[in-house]
């Protein structure tokens, strides 16, 4: 990372929608961005005025606490005004349009809004219509951007490097925003990227995102500097795409044994919630090269850049 | 008095006809193809045709009119200006109205309200099962004698492979074409988009081309089964026409037709989840849309067809996979169509078979051809002029189009009824 050559640029979009559509230096400059936050985090008032007087609203169609509570979190400590919004689904269903609803939240000038939807592309939809910012905290199965940068930010400190790291993303391609975020961000990071899963969790063309593809965790965590872990959703069981919890963990979960045949100073992640002894083995995720709260406390810090240099701050550098 | 058209060119596959002529119409018939110059205009409203291509009136064998249940969307008499303004004479619309065309007296509704419409020839689709559920066969003698000229459960595809061997069958008994949505509906799951490259990337369930050529397939099979007539709507995929084609080697009463979105638009365009991309089956790769042009070329695609599917902003201003599936075609088609004459895929002839001559030998209906006696549904066109799509102008009560903006060359500027005139 060239942190210098980011310092003082203006980050020129309205919205943060994926992170497909960003380039190096955009991506380069939030990370700078968030580790110079990370500073506030550890004082003892944990607040800075640099957003007084703007009003964030946080839209989530589906019920998130953590990562709702990040982005609040993210927003005060910036001194932001802030709204939650939590729309159950059944009440989505029924009641007004997705476009009705924005209008009306529109109508009350909030500067930034964060959505979080089920169906892909739902902030999209909200971006081309409003003039508020917009910022995508999770659609469908599309990108979840800031975490795809947390966990950016969590290999970046650790390693010091993105460029030519080996990251291996495991489980549930297929349906995961996270996998989607992270394979365009460390792609375009200069990281190589190797997913694993059973076929059934990895969607055809995998390859064409310039990923590897094997069925194999073992080779999927050989020589890796990172071994991210995607949380299991349980309700796939009996949905055709594998068979019991207790043969998936077997396969496709990981253990301490796994760790051996990776780098041994590799980093273990995982997007959270865990389903401890499914994807991974309670020793591995609470063991010394478990990242997992790292990347919580990361978040906070990169949700805060991302609101930051939306409303239309200056790249900072310090920590870099 | 006399409608004639003066000194167009004629282009009539069924007569194999490509030549400058005049055309008099007569009492709602075609009462003389001459040599051009040759007919004299006095006591006839004549219009002068030079430059222009004066065809059989085209015919649309896949729209849906939304007529009954959903006239917000449709009607009878709005469908059937924005095909008259499109170069249609006539349209077949499929039974998924509300209620399904399933019954006699739905198909005699749709019959009495485009005889009220006075507009094109509307020619009703029965459903294969009542209520399009897929369980029991409708009333297909019943439903003939009503007026319906063929069958299918378009858009809520047949599962049950013994039911459409059945559904063939039985309406082989009665002369009646089977028109089959072929889609294996497990498989496509929830699909909303093509699986390929783009859905992986905008995270959107994606309906494999397999879907569609498992159930070509079934349903060609069944064909030569039975030896029923089978007419497959709306190919999409590169794997379907290589089926076709076999089958149609093979012997297999099997026709079938594809629609301008599917050789003028991929996947591509679903980009930026634009829900005016959304259709079933889905826009197709590069490679399909190759393997469309080449079918269409080879005549194992007998037809060109809209599935003209109106939806108001209500269904289409929604997150993608809420939105509804379809778009309207009934005024872009010719244009769209034209290309494939531009790009050399087809002559004008071959076009002209693709949008009048075969619609009517597979539907079993008049027209189809500009040969004296028969009735006086002309298309005529100007294959030259340029013009902007824009939805604003169009015809049709609903605006889904993803054409919104094209340039085009070449339009239908007159269409013919019966000898009456119901374009421009
Ligand atoms: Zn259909």
């Amino acid at each position: 990372m060239q942190a210098d050559d980011a310092r003082g640029m203006i980050f020129r979009r309205k919205d943060l929608l994926g992170l497909a559509d960003l380039s190096r230096e955009e991506i380069q400059a939030i990370l700078t961005t968030a580790a110079s936050f990370k500073e506030i985090s550890t004082r003892s008032i944990k607040k800075v005025p640099t957003l007084r007087g703007k009003t964030v609203i946080t839209l989530f169609y589906e019920p998130s606490t953590r990562t709702r509570t990040s982005f609040e979190i993210a927003a005060k400590r910036l001194s932001a005004d802030t709204v939650n919004l939590t729309v159950a689904a059944s009440s989505a269903v029924k009641g007004e349009t997705l476009i009705d609803t924005a209008k009306n939240l529109e109508a009350m000038a909030p500067d930034i809004l964060v959505i979080r939807h089920a169906s892909s592309g739902a902030p999209h939809l909200l971006a081309a219509r409003l003039r508020s910012s917009v910022v995508n905290a999770g659609d469908g199965l599309h990108e979840h951007p800031t975490q795809g940068l947390l966990d950016m930010l969590t290999v970046w400190e650790a390693k010091g490097r993105l460029d030519g790291l080996k990251i291996a993303i495991v489980g549930d391609i297929a349906h995961s925003r996270v996998a989607r975020s992270n394979i365009h961000g460390f792609r375009t990071m200069g990281s190589e990227v190797v997913v694993a899963g059973p076929q059934t969790m990895l969607p055809p063309y995998l390859a064409d995102l310039g990923v590897r593809v094997t069925f194999s965790l073992s080779e999927a965590v050989a020589d890796a500097d990172v071994i991210m872990m995607l949380r299991l959703q349980l309700e796939r069981q009996g949905q055709m795409f594998f068979s019991t919890l207790r043969e998936y963990s077997r396969f496709f979960g990981l253990n301490p044994g796994h760790l051996k045949l990776a780098k041994p100073d590799a980093l273990v992640m995982h997007p959270g919630p865990l389903n401890r002894g499914v994807e991974i083995a309670p020793e591995v995720a609470d063991g010394l090269q478990s990242a997992i709260l790292t990347q919580v406390t990361n978040g906070v810090a990169v949700r805060m850049a991302v609101l930051y240099l939306l409303s239309g701050g200056e790249v900072s550098g310090a920590a870099a | 008095m006399g409608l004639l058209l003066k000194g167009g060119l004629v282009v009539d596959p069924a007569q194999n006809l490509e030549e400058t002529r005049d055309l008099l119409i007569v009492d709602g018939r075609i009462a003389q193809l001459a040599k051009a110059g040759t007919i004299p205009g006095e006591g006839h409203e004549v219009y002068d045709c030079t430059g222009l291509v004066v065809c059989p009136g085209f015919i649309d064998l896949h729209v849906h009119l939304r007529e009954p249940g959903q006239e917000y969307k449709e009607t009878i008499a709005t469908g059937g200006r924005a095909a008259a303004a499109g170069g249609f004479t006539a349209v077949a619309c499929m039974p998924n109205t509300q209620p399904v065309n399933d019954h006699a007296t739905v198909t005699r509704f749709i019959l009495e309200r485009a005889a009220a419409a006075q507009q094109v020839r509307v020619y009703p689709v029965a459903a294969i099962s009542q209520g399009s559920e897929g369980k029991i066969l409708a009333e297909y003698g019943e439903l003939q004698a009503a007026g319906a000229i063929a069958l299918s459960d378009d858009g809520r595809p047949v599962s049950n492979a013994q039911l459409m061997r059945r559904a063939l069958e039985y309406a082989h008994t009665f002369g009646l074409l089977v028109i089959s949505h072929a889609e294996d509906l497990e498989l496509a799951g929830h699909g909303v988009m093509h699986e390929g490259r783009v859905s992986l990337q905008l995270g959107l369930r994606g309906i494999p081309a397999a879907a569609e050529t498992v159930a070509v397939f079934r349903d060609c099979e069944l064909a030569r089964l039975t030896g029923a007539r089978l007419h497959i709507a709306h190919v999409s995929t590169a794997g379907a026409v290589e089926v076709i084609r076999w089958a149609k080697a093979r012997g297999a009463a099997v026709t079938a037709e594809t629609a301008p979105h599917y050789f003028s638009l991929t996947d591509e365009a679903v980009r930026g989840f634009n829900t005016n991309a959304k259709m079933n089956p889905p826009l197709r790769t590069a490679a399909d849309v190759v393997a469309i042009k080449q079918g269409l070329a080879d005549g194992t695609l007998d037809c060109i067809a809209t599935d003209h599917a109106p939806h108001s902003v209500l269904e289409k201003e929604l997150e993608f996979d809420q939105a509804a599936n379809g778009i309207i075609g009934l005024e872009t088609a010719v244009g769209l169509s034209l290309q494939l004459v531009a790009e050399g895929v087809l002559t004008l002839p071959q076009l002209v078979a693709k949008l009048s001559t075969n619609p009517a030998g597979i539907l079993g209906v008049a027209g189809g051809t500009v040969r004296e006696g028969g009735p006086a549904d002309v298309t005529v066109l100007n294959l030259n002029q340029p013009w902007t799509v824009d939805v604003a102008q169009f015809r049709s009560k609903s605006r889904n189009s993803p054409f919104h903006g094209w340039q085009l060359s070449g339009r239908a500027v007159m269409t013919v009824v019966g000898g009456e005139v119901v374009y421009p």
